[in-house]
């Protein structure tokens, strides 16, 4: 058991960051607890982000985050941290405060990997999305309605803006270098039926096709984008959606091995010095870690998931505050996505699978759920508009049950097994 | 499903004093969300399914709304809300 003298720090004041916290005090953690978060918000929500906000239905500073079990916590808003001494077990913070830990959680998660060339990615009309303030700034472009907005890269962002431009009737086109839009995530199979979802509502979908550059109008506002096919289009708002980049600068000096893919963990989420050596004080969550999943042969996995940092949070608050003896991590990955009206969710990690069956439904009719195998064991399912069935599959997932699942009982037969389809070099 | 958009009462600013009661927080864990809709009958102006599966909700309802909003916490089979709870220390 830990002792009331003793101090925790949570270093992100975000979801991983404030379910961390919370679930350290659930596990009887009496210290002091001090968040500090480089944001000057209180931790809030990011999936609306990308959906109502930008839709103009909910404003961007509503998604504060419920605290869900009292906190008692000192906070450090709007100062990130600097540098971590794990000899003295010191925090240094931007600001040139010193804070001593005995219990440190690392929880900075990610952040939107910025257009390569820095002087385009500076132009007035062009954006990532990550934050409060960077949805606050797209929303309002979006509000002026611009003659034409350039979505790069189709990832779920990148899908989720482009959806959320057509619900504001805006001209968008999705620029994607792979097969299909979420190709690297779902394979071309399930890609395939986003690109078609998307074409519906609207959206101009150009796969296979690389943004070569960015060019403003003289005065520093974007208006155009050279394609790689060597033809351009027009765009007044470009939103760049090249995926994401973990926020590890910080940990320079610590002697942890992490880099931009996250920060090594063990199977308990302690994090892994350079030599590979646990530090039992120092524990990490959500988008920033990278762990060892019991489900997936040990595998080494960042995710970028609500549900994962929620409780890969709540799991690390248990693990500081000794309340078990370190279990590994096992939370069965799960995500969702709403695009275009079709809410998309998932179980289970697709990657690496070496087939895939529609399970239930049918992709014509827009529901359906499909699951993925590797070498005979279900891996994961994803569902379009058909989450009632997902839990069913979690659990032939969480218990490797074999594949090709038994077919549906509205369905006759045996069911074909498709290949799913990843797009063969990793973007 | 695009057009016609449901506005759920509580997403528009509303003129409050300053010194009104702080908005409610609310959070939906969407991916233990099964879409039942019992949320949308127990509190129609603060949660909206729109298309078969996409859960709208009003993250920032007015404290006025407490009661009603408590109502569709409860009613989610399969406890999906989160509403903070009163007396947890606010940031
Ligand atoms: C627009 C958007 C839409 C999304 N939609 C979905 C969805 O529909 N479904 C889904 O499952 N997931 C979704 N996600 C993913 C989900 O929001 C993330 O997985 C989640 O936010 C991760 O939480 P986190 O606390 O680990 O990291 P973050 O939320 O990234 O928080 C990390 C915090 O640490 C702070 N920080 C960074 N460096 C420092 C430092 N040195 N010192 C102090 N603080 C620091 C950051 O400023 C940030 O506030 C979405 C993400 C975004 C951005
Ligand atoms: S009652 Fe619960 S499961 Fe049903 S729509 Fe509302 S949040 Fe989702």
């Amino acid at each position: 058991m830990t002792d009331a003298s003793e101090h925790a720090i949570v270093v992100g004041a975000s979801l991983a960051g404030l379910r961390g916290a919370e679930s350290l005090r659930r596990a009887g953690f009496t210290g002091r607890i001090t968040l500090v978060g480089s944001e000057a918000h209180a931790p809030y929500d990011r999936p609306p982000l990308s959906k109502h906000v930008l839709m103009g239905h909910v404003p961007a500073d509503a998604t504060t985050l419920p605290n869900l079990h009292p906190l008692d916590a000192e906070w450090r808003l709007g100062v990130a941290a600097r540098s971590l001494n794990r000899r003295d077990r010191i925090l240094t913070l931007a600001d040139g405060e010193t804070l001593a830990y005995d219990r440190l959680l690392i929880a900075t998660g990610a952040r939107a990997r910025p257009w390569p060339d820095t002087a385009q990615a500076r132009f007035a009309g062009v954006h990532t999305l990550r934050d409060r303030d960077d949805a606050t700034a797209l929303h309002r472009d979006l509000a002026a309605r611009p003659g034409h907005v350039l979505v790069i890269g189709g990832g779920f962002i990148g899908c989720e803006v482009a959806a959320a431009c057509r619900a504001l009737d805006l001209p968008v086109t999705l620029v994607e270098p792979g097969p299909t839009p979420l190709a690297r995530v779902l394979g071309e199979h399930l890609g395939a039926v986003v690109g078609a979802l998307h074409a519906g509502i609207g959206v101009t979908v150009r796969s296979h096709t690389r943004v070569e550059a960015l060019y403003n109008d003289g005065t520093g506002r974007v208006v155009r984008a050279r394609l790689d096919n060597g033809s351009s289009i027009a765009a007044s708002v470009v939103v760049v959606a090249l995926g994401a980049v973990r926020n590890t600068e910080w940990l320079d000096a610590s002697g942890l091995a992490f880099d931009e893919g996250g920060v090594d963990c063990d199977a308990a989420g302690y994090v892994l010095d350079t030599e590979g050596r646990p530090d039992r004080r120092i524990a990490a969550a959500g988008d920033v870690a990278r762990f060892p999943h019991p489900l997936y042969g040990g595998r080494r996995v960042a995710l970028e998931h609500w549900g994962h940092a929620v409780a890969q949070g709540e799991h690390a608050g248990r693990l500081l505050a000794e309340a078990e003896p370190g279990e590994p991590y096992a939370e069965l990955p799960a995500f969702w996505s709403s695009q275009g009206g079709i809410t998309i969710k998932s179980v289970g990690l697709t990657e690496g699978a070496d087939g895939l069956v529609i399970a239930q439904g049918d992709p014509k009719a827009g529901r359906f759920l499909a699951v993925y195998g590797r070498e005979g064991r279900c891996i994961a399912a994803v569902s379009f508009d058909c989450a009632r069935w997902l839990p069913a599959y979690a659990e032939r997932i969480a218990a490797g049950a074999s594949f090709p699942p038994p077919a549906g009982a509205s369905d006759s037969g045996a069911l074909t097994i498709l290949p799913p389809s990843f797009p063969a070099e990793p973007r | 499903m695009l057009q016609d958009r449901p506005e759920p009462a509580g997403s528009v600013p509303t003129d409050e004093s300053p010194r009104a009661a702080p908005p409610l927080r609310v959070s939906v864990d969407l991916n233990r969300c099964q879409a039942y809709a019992q949320c949308c009958y127990a509190a129609p102006g603060h949660f909206v399914l729109q298309g078969r599966e996409a859960l709208y909700y009003d993250p920032a309802p007015s404290a006025a709304d407490r009661l009603v909003v408590e109502r569709a916490r409860i009613a989610c089979p399969v406890q999906a809300i989160h509403v903070e709870s009163p007396g947890t220390d606010r940031r």
